[in-house]
């Protein structure tokens, strides 16, 4: 008998779908459990390494290293999930409504998209973050306003190719009104590829945020990010190795988490997606 | 190609960027030039700048200025923006093409290996080795490359000299992330055209199978592979800026960073430009370049 566990990639699935639940969840209770107050500068304790009171060390201000990483996973994790979460719904409302109208609203919104698809990579979030300043919810803005752009021509391409078929005609004939045929064939029919694409945009987001951060165009201080504890760390990096050593490892692992979350994802949503999304957006933007 | 208008859409929004921005241009002139700024003053500098005309009027004489190759001054250093974007830029060039080429070495023998091995254990250790250059952000790459090689092993020096002491390790830093992505689609690219029935023709015919990998089936591949060359080299002449400042790089990134923190907003606003008009022509010379690889593709249609 089949059971919903025979394909490993399913259960791929479950244990990483689980292990971004448990870091969620963690991330949030984090500022309950740490020893110290992760903003209390105490000048007399700073840089000293990893001992019983401080488990990673303290920074040049004497700020408890343990606490502020733990505390700082949160900024981290939820400022990607809104991310996402806010350039997947934008994108894929733009996508539709251009792929199910066609015609002018087609060519408004794809000439634009165009024209954000002609700045490369992080420029014009860099330009847009240091127009707007500094903050983690500036960042966000900044690098949503050139993001969208991959979910609107991807659920554009979806829409297209389902828009004919004959069920969508079937639906019409039976005198559904446009709104209902979108809400109940239309995005149904096309979600799987863009929710794999979001699954696998979280952990490139969360690098994306973090670089601003580090290049002092995220997290403002005191903020506990990680990003920017590690540029705060870096000219401290011969004498204080741990400053670079501990908020690195954990943005390395919540990255690689989430990563193999969403390489589970498209796994069992669609094993074809690498190869189909290379063929309708032309290729997959490098970031 | 709608060459015209993306490059009229890129100048709009850059413009609009500026003009949204939250400081006063005239402002900003007068407090770099040391003039204390009396609401006189300031008159007088926005009329003198045209800031008092209309939005689309402001618009065109930009643009003249613009095309004439005249990006204003810089508030940071004094000079031409264009000279000033102009004379770092041979380093951000240097910078891409070296890790490019990096890339290409360690990524093509190894995406190959891990598509002829699939599913053994040197293609599981080469996908590990990819996931973790992935999942690693640049600038924790950079800091850990400064740490063991600078710091404790004293190879290379920890600020960049120009040479080619300096850009090993931010070429390295690049290359690392880029590596574990080309490996993933080189061989996904690999997998995909081996299935195909040529090589089971050849195979069948007796063809060595080292003659169809080289000859046939990596011969293929490069169409897919110049896409990936294109898309990432424009991305990386705009995604040096975190590595060019961890190692003071002088290239185009770390000027525009050292700009924002200047608020600097002609120079902000040239440096948007350029990129873009460069990656346009990037994208551009892609195409043609397909062309020359592959006859069938004309240049209009888009490049499925």
């Amino acid at each position: 008998m089949k059971t919903f566990f025979d394909n490993p990639a399913r259960i791929r699935f479950v244990v990483f779908f689980a292990l971004c639940i448990i870091l969620c969840i963690f991330s949030l209770i984090a500022p309950m459990l740490v020893p110290n107050d992760p903003g209390k500068a105490d000048l007399a304790n700073a840089l000293i390494p990893p001992s019983q009171d401080y488990p990673f060390g303290t920074d040049q201000l004497g700020r408890c290293l343990y606490s502020r990483v733990m505390t700082g996973a949160a900024t981290s994790i939820f400022s990607a999930f809104i991310l996402v979460g806010v350039i997947f719904t934008i994108g894929t409302f733009i996508g539709v409504l251009s792929g199910y109208y066609g015609g002018k609203i087609d060519t408004f919104f794809m000439r634009i998209v165009d024209v954000l698809l002609a700045f490369p990579g992080m420029v014009l979030a860099i330009a847009v973050a240091g127009m707007l300043g500094s903050g983690i919810v500036n960042a966000v803005i900044a690098i949503a306003l050139i993001s969208w752009t991959k979910y609107a021509r991807l659920s554009r391409s979806l829409v297209l190719s389902i828009k004919e078929e004959n069920f969508i005609h079937a639906a019409r004939l039976g005198g559904a009104s446009s709104l209902k045929i979108v809400a109940r064939h239309v995005i149904p029919n096309s979600i799987g590829p863009l929710v794999v694409a979001a699954s696998l945009d979280i952990g490139a987001m969360m690098m994306q945020l973090a670089g601003l951060s580090f290049l002092g165009l995220g997290a403002v201080p005191p903020a506990p990010e990680w990003g920017l504890m590690l540029n705060e760390g870096r000219s401290m990096l011969q004498n204080a190795p741990w400053l670079l050593i501990y908020p690195g490892s954990a943005m390395f692992m919540t990255v690689a988490i989430f990563n193999l979350f969403g390489d589970s994802v498209r796994d069992i949503l669609d094993p074809k997606f690498q190869k189909s999304i290379i063929k309708t957006t032309g290729g997959i933007k490098n970031a | 190609m709608h060459l015209v208008p993306i490059l009229i859409g890129i100048t709009v929004l850059t413009f609009l960027l500026m003009h949204l921005s939250p400081s006063d241009p005239a402002e900003r002139l007068l407090t770099s030039q040391g003039i204390p700024v009396s609401s006189d003053v300031l008159e007088e500098v926005r009329k003198e700048m045209g800031l008092d005309k209309p939005f689309l009027t402001q618009y065109g004489n930009w643009m003249i200025k613009i095309i004439k190759g005249d990006m204003g001054i810089s508030y940071m250093t004094g000079r031409p923006v264009y000279d000033e974007l102009a004379s770092h830029m041979p380093y951000t060039v240097a910078l891409a093409v070296i890790s490019m080429i990096l890339t290409l070495v360690l990524a093509m023998p190894l995406g190959v290996l891990s598509a002829v091995r699939e599913n053994k254990l040197t293609d599981y250790f080469i996908r590990f080795l990819s996931f973790i250059g992935m999942s690693m952000p640049g600038f924790l790459t950079a800091l850990i490359l400064i740490y063991f090689v600078s710091l404790k092993m004293n190879l290379l020096p920890v600020l960049s000299q120009p040479g080619i002491k300096g850009i090993l390790l931010p070429s390295i830093t690049l290359a690392a992330a880029m590596t574990g992505k080309y490996v993933r689609q080189i061989r996904a690219v690999v997998l995909e055209e081996m299935q195909k029935e040529y090589v089971k023709g050849a195979r069948a015919r007796g063809i060595k199978e080292s003659r169809i990998l080289y000859f046939n089936v990596l011969k293929n591949s490069m169409l897919s592979i110049i896409t990936l060359i294109g898309l990432s080299l424009g991305s990386m002449l705009g995604g040096t800026a975190i590595v060019e400042t961890v190692f003071v790089w002088p290239g185009l990134g770390k000027l525009v960073i050292d700009a924002i923190g200047y608020r600097d907003y002609p120079l902000i606003q040239g440096y948007v430009i350029w990129m873009a008009v460069l990656f346009v022509v990037l994208n551009l010379l892609t195409d043609l370049i397909y062309r020359l690889i592959d006859p069938r593709i004309r240049l209009n249609k888009e490049v499925a």
